[in-house]
């Protein structure tokens, strides 16, 4: 542990870890859109910037992404400069700018005191603000189907080429991370369809409710080396079942005993 | 054949330079950038053919030499005939034989060829003479347009690889030492001083380290980087194993964008060639130093110049930066400590471990020592390659050197630093060039493109293109490069169509502080720039342009209308040009612009040899 000043405080944190942490850890409030604990840091939301100084630096400041920037001894940072305060509400406008119609943007900037942007809005504007959390879970899992492509202000989230990712798996991992909600999937019947992409959905053998795709299973069975009956049951009737299996050995046991 | 030690070295250095001179005069055709589109090949097609059908004393085909750019482009394509250091310019390939038989066998001068000044005052012979040439220090580019690129032979016979011999007689502290007080810093804009980085590698504890040469030049109008590396690509190499022995590296990338076709040839070439002389490889030149140098091709993304984006790019990755709060020559390509120089950068360092830092520290100023290639583009009369020492004044440059604003026209403002640096008017002209200056007056050095604009440039019109630029450009990565350079571009777009209002500008210049705060890399950071350059020296354009809807400069569009005057001569030369029929006229009688149907392209105005066209 290594001691650093947040906001005038002198405070404990680890060496090493990114400053997020601890700052959130003190409880404060600092935004944040691209981060999430699941995943590598990016740094491409820029709302959790923080201003940084040292003693030895003599009254030197910078300004740098607190999720990305680590934990040394002796640093002062301070959250919410008046200048801070000023890049996150410009930022947020941004936001504002293009995902006019998301809720969290619109959350966020209501909390800074915003509730339009200064510029004009975007008339193709959508709800993805590339906070890449889609893709780098999906690196993270290993598939790399997705990623980021073209450039500047065209980027979007897609698989190669902009056409439906063929190393889709359909786990739904990208879906739940999206801050904003905009990856979009649905599950008809045994079909369920994301990134344009059809995949076919197994059912439990016993109660019949739909469990993960069939290409999740056998990405896991490569990956985990899993037998396919593993994939046979859904959670719940795994666990019915093992509790039956328990209860016979439980049972076995005191017949020996007795 | 592979060169086992020094001594071997210089032995074949004089053994190429014996059979130089067999052939005493030599012809030397331009294939740099400009000169080859202006089709130099088949000049130099039809010096070889001509020559070898014809039996002229003393001049055979071997005679004939292709170049890298010998700098004044304007003027292509360029033939030299040395060692006189005649200097013939515009040749065409059916001009040829004439050449041949007046120059080469008669030894007669053709004027018509000759290099004339601005407003053809005077006949230059030598190029040496050419003011163009004479104010010029040439270091990085000292064989480019002077030697064949493509033959290993031509570099070691002007002593060529005796710096790397030099160096690796020296340790790796001690080269580190030398290029340190040499004072050189890093040519691909940002200054970070060489030695230094260097030294940053060495001490890092690690198994491997990578030396990586940055030819990713994407500035608009910059083709420094591109004229050594297609003209002199043997001094890149050499400089990279300099660098490789200082820092203790085997592995090294030199990556070059995809639209250099011709570099990555000469350098492939280079490499192949080096490799067989035993100066790429295993135990290079006897000494035990182990390097070996691997091309690496951009896809053209202006980002990829920008260090980490390079490093990932050439690690197969999405060319997209990460935030360098652990810098790379710490933690670079595959996490390893990397050395990244420009090509310009090592194309130095053999001539600093040749003469000594000592003497190259003591060219340019204390700050900015040494001499820095630049090119310069648009409204100049000699568009070209230079290098000059640091330290010397705009004003020398673009007057002196570039021969100042073609067709009379004045000087309006001089754009330094690519897309990211800034425009500089008339009152800074006096500023000396260096790395220092530039960045207070709120330019920058960059890589050195220099475009020059005359009074008919509009600023806000310019701070558009380069805003278009980069947003085109921009990674998209984070957020206040990706919108904000877009708002900040829509913004301008709105000023240049009459639709701006009072307060954009004010919005215009927080957004551009908080980009500068905000953004990931540097290419964000300074993406205002183009922005708050013109608007700084040039406020009033800005002004005219939203107040009263009109563009000074009679450049914008939407904000101008071509009105004929009296001065009109009727001659009917801007009917045809006009792309909408919107004028009419009778031979000498004044002719009519139609409103209604003019698009204000400008060609009238363009055409017009009796100034009777008033922007208005």
């Amino acid at each position: 542990m290594v001691t650093i000043t947040i906001n005038g405080k002198a405070v404990q944190a680890n060496e090493g870890e990114m400053l997020l942490a601890a700052i959130r850890r003190q409880g404060i409030d600092t935004p944040a859109l691209c981060h999430h604990d699941a995943i590598e840091p990016c740094g491409s939301c820029r709302l959790c910037m923080v201003e940084i100084t040292k003693k030895e630096w003599e009254g030197w400041t910078r300004s740098v992404t607190s999720c990305l920037y680590p934990v040394e001894p002796g640093l002062i940072v301070s959250t919410h400069t008046p200048q801070l305060l000023e890049l996150r509400k410009t930022i947020l406008e941004l936001y504002l700018a293009r995902s006019s119609q998301s809720e969290v943007i619109q959350k966020m900037a209501e909390d800074y005191g915003i509730t339009h942007s200064s510029f004009p809005v975007i008339p193709d504007g959508d709800d993805c603000i590339m906070c890449y959390a889609c893709t780098r879970i999906c690196e993270e899992l290993g598939c790399f189907a997705i990623s980021a492509v073209d450039r500047g202000h065209d980027k979007k989230v897609s698989g190669p080429l902009r056409q439906p990712p063929p190393d889709c798996i359909g786990c739904l991992s990208c879906a739940h991370i999206c801050p904003t909600g905009f990856i979009k999937w649905q599950d008809l019947d045994s079909t369920r369809t994301i990134w344009e992409r059809q995949f076919e959905l197994l059912s439990c053998r016993t109660c019949g409710k739909r469990t993960i795709t069939r290409d999740f299973a056998e990405y896991l069975m490569k990956k985990r080396n899993l037998p396919a009956a593993y994939f046979e049951l859904c959670d719940d009737c795994k666990r019915t079942e093992t509790a039956k299996t328990m209860g016979k050995i439980v049972v076995a046991a005191q017949e020996v005993l007795k | 054949m592979r060169i086992t030690s020094a001594e071997h070295l210089t032995q074949l250095q004089k053994e190429y330079q014996k059979e130089a001179a067999k052939f005493p005069r030599k012809i030397l055709v331009c294939l740099g950038p400009g000169c080859l589109a202006a089709g130099s090949d088949r000049i130099y097609d039809a010096f070889l053919n001509h020559i070898a059908q014809r039996n002229i004393k003393g001049i055979t085909v071997e005679a004939v030499k292709k170049t890298g750019c010998h700098g004044l482009c304007t003027q292509g394509p360029l033939v030299t005939i040395e060692p006189d250091g005649l200097f013939y310019t515009r040749i065409q390939a059916k001009g040829v034989p004439e050449i041949i038989e007046k120059t080469l066998e008669k030894n007669e001068v053709i004027t018509k060829l000759l290099y004339s000044t601005p407003g053809k005052s005077q006949k230059i012979e030598k190029w040496a003479d050419i003011p163009f040439y004479s104010h010029q220090m040439r270091i990085g580019l000292r064989n480019v347009g002077q030697i064949d690129p493509e033959n290993i032979k031509d570099y070691v016979a002007v002593g060529g690889y005796q710096a790397l011999a030099k160096a690796l007689t020296m340790t790796p502290e001690q080269v580190i030492s030398e290029v340190k007080t040499s004072g050189l810093r890093g040519r691909g804009g940002a200054g970070f001083p060489t030695g230094k980085k260097w030294e940053t590698c060495r001490k890092v504890d690690s198994d491997i380290r990578y030396v990586i040469c940055n030819g990713d030049e994407g500035d608009p109008g910059a083709f420094m980087d591109r004229c050594i590396m297609e003209g002199d690509p043997h001094s890149v190499l050499e400089g990279m194993i300099i660098c490789a022995h200082a820092v203790g590296s085997i592995s090294g990338y030199i990556y070059v964008r995809e639209e250099y076709p011709l570099a990555i040839l000469n350098l492939q070439k280079a490499i192949e060639a080096a490799r067989e002389f035993g100066l790429l490889g295993k135990n290079i030149l006897g000494s035990g130093l182990n390097f070996d140098i691997k091309i690496s091709r951009g896809g053209g993304a202006f980002v990829c110049g920008e260090s980490s984006a390079l490093m990932r790019s050439v690690a197969g990755e999405v060319g997209e930066p990460r935030a360098k709060y652990i810098r790379s020559v710490i933690k670079g390509l595959h996490d390893k400590p990397t050395v990244l120089n420009n090509v310009e950068s090592f194309a130095t360092v053999p001539v600093i471990i040749n003469e000594g830092g000592k003497k190259f520290a003591s060219i340019g100023t204390p700050r900015s020592t040494g001499t820095k290639a630049f090119s310069l583009a648009g409204k100049i009369n000699n568009t070209g390659l230079i290098e000059v020492p640091m330290g010397i004044s705009l004003r020398e440059i673009i007057f002196d050197i570039g021969g100042g604003i073609p067709d009379g026209r004045k000087f309006k403002a001089v754009q330094t630093g690519g897309p990211s640096g800034g425009c500089l008017p008339e009152s800074k002209l006096d500023l000396p060039v260096d790395f220092d200056s530039l960045t207070e007056a709120g330019s920058m050095m960059g890589s050195g493109g220099m475009i020059i604009m005359d009074d008919r440039t509009c600023m806000v019109d310019v701070a558009k293109y380069f805003l278009g630029f980069l947003v085109e450009e921009s990674c998209g990565k984070c957020v206040p490069c990706r919108e904000g350079l877009y708002q900040l571009h829509a913004l301008c777009v709105r000023i240049t169509e009459g639709k701006g209002e009072p307060g954009d500008l004010e919005l215009m210049e927080k957004l551009s502080k908080y980009i500068q705060l905000g953004s990931l890399c540097g290419l964000g950071q300074s993406g205002p720039n183009p922005f708050m350059s013109t608007l700084e020296h040039f406020r009033e354009e800005y002004e005219a342009h939203i107040n009263h809807k009109k563009c000074p400069a009679g450049v914008c569009r939407a904000l101008i209308k071509y009105e004929i005057i009296d001065a009109c001569t009727g001659c009917l030369a801007c009917i045809p040009v006009c792309p909408v029929g919107a004028i009419t006229g009778e031979k000498k009688k004044k002719h009519f612009i139609n409103q209604a149907i003019c698009d204000q392209c400008g060609s009238c105005y363009a055409v017009c040899q009796f100034d009777a066209i008033e922007v208005k």
